[in-house]
């Protein structure tokens, strides 16, 4: 029997995501920053279809919401550790923002 | 052969010798080894301690007053600047009755706010929520309770021509102040060249503003190394700052906020705080977390100035909050003891800074 470890999992996903033509992108929510590979991110560039897992990796509650016309969302507030997930199906550019911390902002513009 | 008599009774010398001996030995072992025992408990008590020392140090360099304060590139700050700043602060012809100042509410003898509960307003009728303090504004990247500005630039003509408030108008404003010399020139040395104008009027009082900053309260001196600065409560009180009460869930970094917006679950509240500007749910009831800075002068607390002390609001905190419809999630009841309530405010009170020391202008005529 084939055991998939974590590392494969992910593999997989990242292969399931492939076939599907969709990319899955997580950003973190660090010192009330977002952060993309561990860098600052204020804009990220991505294609219709392709979902954003926002995780919080700071000791305290945060939220992303936009209200932008192109997609509008709020998913509530959530603790460090977990992750909310949201999938852009169409193009434009949307301001992200954490509502606890009016000072996260990032810009997706999704092609 | 023995018998048990014999070693109930009398033992042989040699015997009796090897047996004190032994127990003498293995007094002696067990007094090494308890001594061991004992030095490796205060080796680990140590270790400990300079853990949690270092811990706290670690925990302290987070709150390091910034050795310079942000200032906008088209607004430096100048002598002549905080000067008119000050003029134009602490002058009442600024108000459309004439009785107003920035100063009213905003009192350097109370903590640069007023000591009510709610601000009052022109007519002195008071108005819905209570004077935040002006202290250490200049790094407040958004401005008043509900963070509608985003810069004191911007934020500064607010009150002035608000009718509850100070009830003036830009137009009315402008011609007092160029009717009076004394103005015209000392804004023609602040700001030479340009118009005396309400943006101006704006850039000089922000600039004043910008010079309002708690800093080097006995915190601050421990947080750069000197251990006697503050006492040993508060010490505790910083502990259960960062620990188990969690208040730098909100309350983060050297000026003891996270610019951040909360509701804190206030008994009774009905103002709807930043929802009324960004409808996102979590900003229901929600307020921008105040300064700590000062603390102990800016009473009273919250944004409708519900408690009257420091005690009432750590209990507030707690009890986990009253209301708790839309309560922020970090709000938890704590259980603290009294004796670590009593730790915290004295903690609280350790933010104290050394007054700003300013001389009371002579209004121009």
């Amino acid at each position: 029997m084939i055991r998939l470890g974590p590392a494969g999992m992910i593999l997989a996903v990242v292969l399931v995501s492939s076939a599907t033509g969709a990319d899955k992108y997580v950003v973190g929510q660090k010192d009330k920053t977002f952060i993309y590979k561990g860098e600052k991110v204020e804009l990220l560039k991505i294609k219709v279809g392709d979902t954003i897992e926002f995780k919080n990796l700071d000791p305290f509650f945060h939220n992303i919401f936009s209200l932008s016309d192109t997609k509008m969302f709020d998913l509530g507030s959530f603790p460090q550790g977990q992750f909310r997930a949201v999938t852009f199906d169409q193009r434009g550019k949307i301001d992200i923002e954490c509502a606890i911390h009016p000072q996260m902002h990032m810009v997706v513009e999704v092609k | 052969m023995k018998t048990a008599g014999e070693d109930n009774g009398r033992k042989p010398a040699a015997q009796a010798f090897s047996a004190d001996r032994n127990q003498q030995i293995g007094a002696a072992r067990r007094k090494a080894y308890a001594t061991i025992r004992t030095g490796l408990s205060v080796l680990l008590a140590i270790g400990l301690f300079a853990a949690a020392q270092q811990d706290q140090q670690d925990q302290r360099s987070a709150f390091r007053f910034p050795d310079h304060i942000p200032v906008p590139r088209e607004n430096q700050i100048t002598a002549a600047r905080v000067e008119l700043g000050k003029i134009l602060f602490f002058d009442p012809r600024l108000s459309g009755s004439g009785n107003i100042s920035c100063a009213s509410c905003h009192n350097p003898a109370l903590g640069w706010s007023d000591g009510s509960s709610l601000a009052q307003g022109d007519g002195t009728v008071p108005l819905t929520r209570s004077t935040p303090t002006i202290i250490n504004v200049a790094f407040d990247p958004l401005l008043m309770w509900d963070g509608r500005f985003r810069n004191l630039e911007d934020q500064v003509m607010s009150p002035i021509e608000t009718e509850a408030e100070m009830h003036n108008s830009d137009e009315l404003l402008i011609q007092t102040l160029r009717d009076i010399p004394g103005y015209v020139r000392a804004f023609e040395k602040a700001y030479p060249g340009d118009d005396l104008t309400s943006h101006t009027v704006a850039k000089a009082v922000s600039t004043f503003e910008r010079t309002i900053i708690s800093r080097n309260s006995p915190f601050d001196r421990w947080v750069e190394g000197n251990d006697k600065a503050i006492s040993a409560s508060a010490k505790r009180g910083f502990s259960l700052f960062t620990g188990k009460a969690h208040c730098v869930a909100c309350h983060q970094g050297f000026n003891f906020t996270d610019d951040g917006f909360h509701n804190i679950g206030l008994r009774g509240n009905t103002d709807p705080g930043r929802y009324a500007l960004v409808p996102v749910r979590v900003l229901k009831g929600a307020f921008k977390t105040p300064t700590l800075r000062d603390v102990a002068y800016t009473a009273p607390y919250m944004h409708n100035g519900s408690y009257q002390t420091l005690e009432e609001v750590v209990d507030h905190y707690d009890r986990g909050g009253d209301d708790k419809e839309n309560l922020d999630p970090n709000i938890k009841p704590l259980g603290l003891s009294g004796q670590e309530k009593a730790d915290l405010v004295q903690f609280m009170k350790s933010l104290t800074g050394h007054p700003v020391m300013l001389t009371l202008p002579r209004l121009p005529q």
